[in-house]
């Protein structure tokens, strides 16, 4: 399996997604954001971090970069496109997903491993995952997810929302709402399911001397399912 | 503008001091020369009232790369790896200006560490505060750990660890030390020292502007109620900019191209130049027309004194200059070649085809002045005995919530989550232990690093203050399973004018030294911070200490939490019952005289060795130094860090319960073993003389002391969880 993590000026998470996708087996490439042209890819990946500083709005400025014509191309052919955390706000500022990230409720970066469910598995990123909870980190100040009414209907008629904040034993409720988020959103897909956006960090959760391992099973899966 | 006695004043310089000035130039200085002798000779960058004592530390050692003198200092961790690393203080700006201020303290440590060719792997930090009910310091410490995070995270380097405090001689002065690691090939170090005649010299980074002109001076000057109006001397930070200068800088590293570099800190333009030139014994000619500026019409002494953050100075081979700018131009940053370097031995500046300053180098640096200021030695207060009757009316579980929710010792968390700790990918021990650990990338060792200071101990006595601090790093590391190898220092100090300041500082230096020479534990990089004080107060005597060492294989890392009911737990180290300068003498009995606890240095050495050996030998499975509120608070920590209980009895000493449990005896550890390893772990305490306690077995989730009382640990938890969190959203 061939993948790309687009390196935006400012990302800093493209080296850990490296090191998870290649350890799982993922052939993976760096790709500059100057770049026009994508190389052949099954999943394209736009990593955490803070792209041109996240001066203006969070992920605004990478969204209109050069190679990002050919990642939002890529997308509406079909092809498999994540983005977290800072690659989830470069996301919704393409349109590609729908909604905006606010900054978190209580205005303070947060770092810390959450609980997330799987709110649907007909896709093929949480395909075939056992769990119905997972353990993840997150690390953002801007995690707080917000969309309109008519938007909200429509993303819950397509059953798009991917992860909700929960505890551990799968409850969905707003004392296990780290940052504010609308119905606890923690990721969200595109209406046909290949693109997903989250702020959770799947690549800081393969190791048990880290914060935990559901980050490999999340890797291990996805390969499998991209097979 | 017109230079005399009273300009020169008015730049902080005495007058003696512009005497210098004038004799050694054989004239007198045009404001820009004053402007840039100003900047070089203050306390800041001279180091002219600590010199003199600072070259009595240790610097030397067998894994020591580089002891101080560079941009950092750079320790040996095997398989042609080093790390650098080091330790800065930002106490002024921070007070000034919180957000920036710390911003820019994080900003500043981590362009020294990179300067030197290594990737900034771990940032920590040390900051204290005035007293909680002060009315500055909840928006101090929120702005400090704002800009902290506001920088480290951006440049997506973890924090791993930290210190923070509270005491009311910080009212007036907060302390802010920033402290960074970073990973480099041993044969891939650079350094500051210019070489060959006619190089280029590049500027690379942001544009220059007007920000932070005279900081360093600012840095070297007492507070008084006009400290508002400092606001401008504070510089503002832009760590996306920094992210980009790091990746260009370690791009254009990967060649060999640079001769020397050194990045624009205190004293900007004018302390890079020099130093390079300094170092290499050689001149250097800038053109300031060439020197990119963002604000218009800038003049030589703005450009020279400005300290702008985010650039660097490189003095390249020649011809590398088309290659060099490739790079710096991808990552969309300032490249302009400004000058060359000469034999002339002086620094030449040209501005409008003008020469504006001609200063030899030695002038700056060699001649800058160095003081044997007077100093007071402090003498070794009288003990106090505890009168039974202070103590009768103490329940043990009470003190104890109090303790755990004093803010010296409880939980950071509300500070430590706010910072990103974990991006890199190689965090495998969290803020909130003995010391934060990060992997070496791609390899089975592990570097563990930790910031402690000790200002009560040292205002008690400075001497033994100083000795305990580097005591106190020497176990955070050993705690977590980690080899020692050597330390950075921050020194925080009042006045150098003030004798009793100035005792402090001396007897504080001399007890660093007297500890890092015995434990082997030499001193590599460093900072100096006088006139910590607001008019006639001053701040207790705040040395930081930053500890690193190594941890061969990471899967043999200890942590603080217990882990299994029924395990045995024991105190290593001898408890005397030593209260005074506790934080229990201090908070519950509110005596503030007596000595700090002795450090006895053979002990200290002894035990943590030992611990290493049981460590080595896989016997240990959790351990945790005894520190602030002595066993009992350590054991309640480990405790509710592993959500567990453990029943507790006193030992048959002639020391009462209170002594036993809340004294600050140094040289101690708690660790907790397996039953069926005790003889083996006794074994190896008794051959290596190291006295030792059983203190207690774990149990599900309380504490029970001496059978009598009990506690739940759900009950400490909240204790030492809330008060932070709580003050803060008040």
């Amino acid at each position: 399996m061939k993948s790309s993590v687009i390196t935006f000026p400012g990302s800093n998470c493209d080296r850990d997604m490296d090191v998870a996708l290649k350890k799982f087996g993922f052939k993976n490439k760096m790709v500059w954001h100057a770049d026009a042209e994508l190389p052949k890819s099954d999943l394209v990946v736009l990593p955490g971090g803070f792209s041109y500083g996240d001066y203006l709005r969070c992920g605004s400025m990478a969204s209109k970069s050069k190679i990002m014509q050919s990642v939002i191309n890529f997308a509406n052919s079909g092809g498999m496109v994540m983005g977290i955390c800072n690659g989830f706000q470069i996301l919704v500022e393409t349109g590609l997903v729908p909604g905006v990230l606010l900054r978190n409720k209580y205005l303070e970066f947060i770092c810390k491993n959450v609980f997330v469910k799987i709110n649907d598995k007909k896709n093929k990123y949480f395909k075939n995952v056992d769990n119905e909870v997972l353990e993840f980190h997150i690390a953002h100040n801007e995690g707080n997810y917000f969309c309109t009414n008519d938007q909200l209907k429509e993303i819950e008629d397509h059953n798009q929302i991917a992860i909700n904040y929960c505890d551990e034993n799968g409850k969905i409720e707003d004392q296990f709402n780290p940052n504010g988020s609308l119905k606890n959103i923690a990721g969200i897909f595109n209406k046909e399911k290949n693109v997903l956006g989250m702020m959770p960090h799947p690549e800081r959760m393969i190791d048990t001397s880290l914060s935990g391992e559901d980050g490999s099973l999340f890797f291990k899966n996805l390969i499998n399912n991209l097979k | 503008m017109i230079v005399n006695e009273q300009v020169a004043v008015d730049h902080g310089l005495k007058k003696d001091e512009y005497a210098k000035i004038c004799e050694l130039l054989k004239r007198t200085p045009n404001i820009t020369e004053l402007g840039i002798f100003s900047a070089m000779w203050n306390e800041h960058c001279s180091y002219k009232s600590s010199r003199l004592h600072l070259k009595k530390l240790p610097t030397k050692g067998k894994k020591v790369i580089q002891g101080p003198g560079e941009n950092a200092g750079v320790i040996d961790i095997e398989d042609n790896d080093a790390i650098v690393f080091k330790i800065e203080s930002h106490n002024h700006p921070s007070f000034i200006e919180p957000y920036q201020g710390a911003a820019t303290g994080v900003g500043g440590i981590m362009r020294d560490v990179f300067t030197m060719g290594a990737r900034p792997i771990a940032n920590l930090n040390s900051i204290h505060f005035g007293s909680p009910q002060n009315k500055k310091t909840k928006n101090l410490l929120r702005g400090v750990v704002h800009g902290i995070g506001g920088y480290g995270n951006c440049m997506g380097v973890p924090t791993i660890a930290g210190q923070t405090s509270f005491d009311s001689s910080y009212n007036g002065n907060i302390l802010v030390n920033a402290m960074t690691l970073g990973l480099v090939k041993k044969d891939k170090i650079f350094y500051s020292k210019a070489a060959g005649l006619n190089k280029p010299v590049i500027y690379v980074g942001s544009k220059t502007g007007r920000d932070g002109i005279h900081g360093a001076s600012m840095a070297s000057a007492s507070f008084d109620e006009k400290i508002e109006e400092k606001k401008p001397t504070v510089q503002v930070g832009d760590p996306f900019t920094e992210k980009l200068l790091l990746e260009a800088c370690l791009e254009l590293m990967a060649g060999d191209s640079i001769i020397a570099i050194q990045d624009m800190g205190a004293a900007g333009l004018t302390s890079s130049s020099i130093e390079m030139a300094s170092k290499g014994n050689l001149g250097i000619e800038i053109n300031l027309n060439k020197v990119p500026c963002r604000e218009m019409k800038m003049t030589p002494y703005e450009i020279m004194l400005s300290e702008s953050q985010e650039r660097m100075l490189i003095v390249l081979e020649n011809g590398k200059e088309e290659h060099a700018k490739k790079i710096f131009d991808k990552w969309n940053l300032d490249f302009a070649v400004i000058g060359k370097t000469t034999k002339s031995k002086k620094i030449e500046l040209y501005f409008d085809e003008e020469k504006v300053a001609d200063i030899p180098v030695n002038t700056l640096v060699e001649n800058s002045p160095m003081y044997d200021r007077k100093w007071k030695n402090a003498k070794l207060p009288k003990k106090n005995k505890i009168k039974k009757e202070d103590i009768k009316h103490l329940k043990i579980i009470d003190v104890l919530k109090k303790i755990l929710a004093n803010p010296n010792v409880c939980s950071k968390e509300w500070i430590w989550q706010q910072y990103d700790h974990t991006v890199m990918g190689d965090t495998i021990q969290k803020p909130g232990g003995d010391a934060g650990v990060v992997r070496v990338h791609g390899t089975d060792k592990a570097v563990a690093a930790s910031v402690d200071s000790s200002a009560v101990y040292c205002w008690a006595h400075p001497l033994t203050g100083g000795k305990q601090v580097v005591c106190e790093s020497f176990r955070n590391l050993i705690s977590v399973g980690a080899r020692p190898i050597a330390i950075t220092n921050c020194l925080n100090f009042g006045s150098p004018e003030n004798e009793e300041n100035m005792g402090e500082f001396v007897e504080c230096v001399q007890g660093i030294g007297e500890a890092s020479e015995y434990l082997k534990f030499p001193v590599v990089s460093g900072n100096v911070s006088f006139y910590n004080q607001t008019k006639e107060e001053g701040i207790k005597p705040t040395p930081a200490i930053g500890g690193v060492g190594l941890i061969k294989d990471y899967k043999n890392m200890i942590t603080m939490e217990f882990k299994e009911v029924d395990n045995l737990v024991l105190v290593i180290g001898k408890t005397e019952g030593h209260i005074d300068q506790s934080l229990f003498a201090r908070n519950i009995l509110d005596a503030k005289n007596g000595p700090p606890p002795e450090v006895n240095l053979f002990n200290e050495k002894n035990n943590g060795e030992t611990l290493l050996k049981l460590i080595d030998n896989n016997l240990i499975k959790s351990a945790h130094d005894v520190s602030l509120g002595g066993i009992i608070t350590a054991v309640s920590k480990m405790c509710i860090k592993g959500k567990k209980g453990i029943n507790i009895k006193k030992p048959k000493y002639l020391i009462n319960e209170i002594e036993y449990f809340f004294a600050e005896d140094q040289g101690r550890y708690i660790i907790e073993i397996n039953k069926k390893d005790f003889k083996k772990v006794a074994d190896i305490l008794h051959k290596n003389a190291v006295h030792f306690d059983e203190l207690g077995t774990i149990n599900e989730n309380e504490l029970y002391i001496n059978d009598k009382t009990k506690v739940t640990i759900d009950e400490l938890t909240t204790s030492n969880k809330s008060w932070l969190t709580n003050y803060m959203s008040k």
